[in-house]
């Protein structure tokens, strides 16, 4: 393996920095944080003034927790595709039970979280007990959910109120009270997937699903574990969107395109496809790349439709880095 | 030796279930008393079936192609801009739109196996990059016009004494499936399923599996462009024509039968799946099912074909397509 001469003709460059993918996208988000103030700057504005830092972390917001979510099922070796109407569901459910009143905040959370669990049990269910691939299972309920929105909502509805909107719009400094839950969700789920006995379940069964269950691991009941958590998340999500725009919203969700957008980010992040491999960090550090590429193009000014290709394109060039370094270490 | 249809594994229930669905629509629509009823069944499901067609090399081989529906969008977006009304350019048009489906299939397929990028992720990538192109160039709102003899191959026909009016996109439809089945029970096409089942054993045999692996990738994009012309003329130009149409290709081949992660289910599977999901719109629509509800009902059948599919078959094992070495997709 050329991988192996140290001396001779090929250097052995990137033998002493082992750049893990998790590094690898933080540096990117240096990278791009350096670029695009400088970019910013020669347009005249700042990128990371109080507002800059708003914008990037309240953009990150409802995509970080849907991605963290989604990060748990992808590291199990499944996925989910019905997050982005599942937002929207609980938004929904969320602002119409509070319906406006100060008191019924506690249930309309509670409610939403609920039902994003049992969407989520659902979701492990079919995949576990029906045996129903996780793409095809998690896409059928996706679009049950689709009918059951299109059929009883034409356009917002239901209303927060006032003291529950604080969610949505206070800060401390420059940092929203809502970008910190979500670091706290993501602590939480960095230490359930690093430091409990589930989530090195879950590892186990990304990694090889018929050796987890011969190691004696009950692997059916970590994949529904992982999609409940997952759904949780994805209503968390939901719920802070409500808080943000004052009512529920069915087409929140897809509209942003919150299924494959956070599929993108937690394998920006480095975690793989095909399950067993990755962390929460990294999901972070995808969604705060994409969070500043959006915002770094704002400020340019550069037309909506631009930011898709070169989504795109950063997302493949991402995933192809990491493949390369991944073969390339194995045959090393 | 007799002769015996060859039916691959889990093509007759999809079968059965196609059956059961025309034979409703006979009871229910008085159109359906004809066989125009049906002709006009097909033509509706002709680029879907072209689609899911496509969506099976890619899905027996072992990976996805997510680009299928924006592919549809940016072709027709840009047969319009081409064609601008003028006959005169309707033939050079269809070539460039063919050609471009080629090169998108070939580039999906090239970050696929050169890369190692899952072809999950490398189709994503191109939607994402395809729906951003279109909507950079036109603004947002498509521009020209289709010629008329461009949108013959999607609503015009040709009159045969018993049955009518027989629409050119049926002979389209026609062609490629006899084209699609001679394929697959070539020699390639067995590898191409091979490599599916099991890559590693491909490679070791001898097979070349990268380039089975693209060959997949160009027959998706070619007949996603084929499935636009028949789109364009049969709906006329819009930039949502291709929306969503990749996961309706995918529920379509798993309909059939097809095991995500290759290996398993016919061609012809795959193509019933398609007309099933046709038909159960058109048996929907009779019904009065309000449209809003059409997707929550997909849903539920999706779930349930699969879970029938899934019986005894112990594939859950497989969330994922299987893995031997590197190359995941």
């Amino acid at each position: 393996m050329p991988e192996r001469t140290f001396s001779g003709g090929t250097a052995p460059r990137s033998r002493k920095i082992a750049l893990t993918p998790t590094a690898t996208v933080y540096l990117a988000l240096v990278v791009l944080l350096v670029v695009g103030s400088v970019l910013v700057a020669l347009k005249g504005g700042v990128l990371l003034d109080q507002g800059g830092i708003l914008t990037i972390l309240t953009r990150a917001t409802a995509l970080g927790l849907i991605a963290v979510g989604q990060t748990l099922v992808i590291v199990t070796g499944s996925l989910d595709l019905s997050v982005a109407y599942l937002v929207g569901l609980c938004s929904l459910v969320a602002a119409e039970t509070m319906a406006g009143s100060g008191a019924m905040v506690v249930p309309g959370v509670l409610l939403a979280v609920a039902l994003a669990a049992v969407v989520g049990l659902v979701n492990g269910l079919v995949i576990t007990v029906l045996k129903a691939n996780a793409f095809i299972a998690t896409l059928g309920v996706a679009l049950v959910l689709r009918g059951y929105l299109e059929h009883n909502y034409t356009g917002p509805a239901g209303s927060v109120p006032r003291s529950f909107q604080h969610l949505g719009y206070d800060r401390i400094g420059p940092v929203p009270v809502a970008a910190l839950l979500v670091l706290l969700v993501a602590a939480g789920a960095w230490w359930y997937l690093r430091r409990t006995r589930g989530g090195y379940h879950m590892y186990a069964v990304g990694g090889d699903v018929e050796v987890a269950r011969l190691s004696g691991v009950r692997t059916g009941r970590t994949i529904v574990t992982a999609h409940v958590l997952c759904s949780v998340a994805a209503g968390l999500a939901g719920v802070f969107l409500a808080a943000r725009l004052g009512s529920g919203a069915p087409y929140v969700g897809t509209d942003a395109g919150y299924d494959l957008e956070s599929i993108a980010a937690v394998v920006l992040g480095g975690t793989a496809l095909a399950g067993g491999r990755g962390g929460v960090v990294g999901t972070v550090g995808g969604v705060l790349l994409l969070a500043t590429l959006d915002t770094v193009f704002d400020d340019l000014a550069v037309d909506p439709f631009f930011k898709d290709v070169v989504r795109g394109v950063v997302l493949v060039v991402a995933v192809a880095l990491y493949a390369r370094r991944r073969s390339s270490r194995r045959s090393a | 030796m007799t002769w015996r249809p060859r039916l691959a594994d889990g093509t007759a229930p999809v079968l059965v279930v196609l059956g059961a669905l025309l034979v409703a629509l006979a009871f229910t629509g008085p159109a359906y008393a004809e066989p125009a009823g049906y002709l006009a069944l097909l033509k509706r499901a002709a680029p879907l079936v072209v689609l899911a067609i496509g969506q099976y090399f890619v899905v027996v081989s072992g990976g996805f192609d997510l680009s299928v529906g924006s592919l549809v969008t940016a072709e027709v977006v840009i047969a319009a801009r081409l064609i601008d009304g003028d006959d005169a350019n309707t033939a050079w048009v269809i070539a460039l739109v063919l050609g471009f489906g080629v090169l998108v299939g070939l580039v999906n397929g090239l970050v696929t196996t050169k890369l190692l990028v899952p072809s999950f992720i490398v189709t994503l990538g191109m939607l994402l990059v395809l729906d951003g192109a279109v909507f950079l160039w036109t603004g947002g709102s498509p521009r020209g016009a289709l010629s008329p003899s461009f949108r013959a191959f999607g609503r015009g026909g040709f009159d045969v004494p018993v049955l009518g009016q027989v629409p050119w996109s049926v002979v389209i439809l026609l062609v490629v499936s006899v084209a699609a089945v001679l394929l697959m029970r070539s020699g390639t096409g067995r590898m191409l399923s091979a490599v599916g089942d099991n890559e590693r054993a491909v490679r070791l045999a001898g097979g070349r599996v990268d380039r089975l692996r693209v060959l997949a990738f160009v027959l998706s994009g070619l007949l996603a462009a084929l499935a636009a012309i028949l789109l364009a003329g049969f709906a006329g130009v819009s930039a949502q024509v291709g929306t969503g149409l990749e996961f309706r290709a995918i529920t379509a081949v798993v309909l059939g039968g097809v095991l995500l992660g290759g290996g398993r289910g016919s061609v012809v599977a795959a193509a019933a799946g398609a007309l099933s999901l046709e038909a159960l719109f058109s048996l929907l629509n009779l019904l009065g099912v309000a449209g809003a509800l059409e997707s929550a009902v997909q849903g539920l059948i999706i779930i349930a074909a699969v879970a029938y599919a899934a019986r005894g078959t112990g594939s859950w094992r497989r969330l994922r397509p299987r893995r031997p070495g590197p190359v995941t997709s």
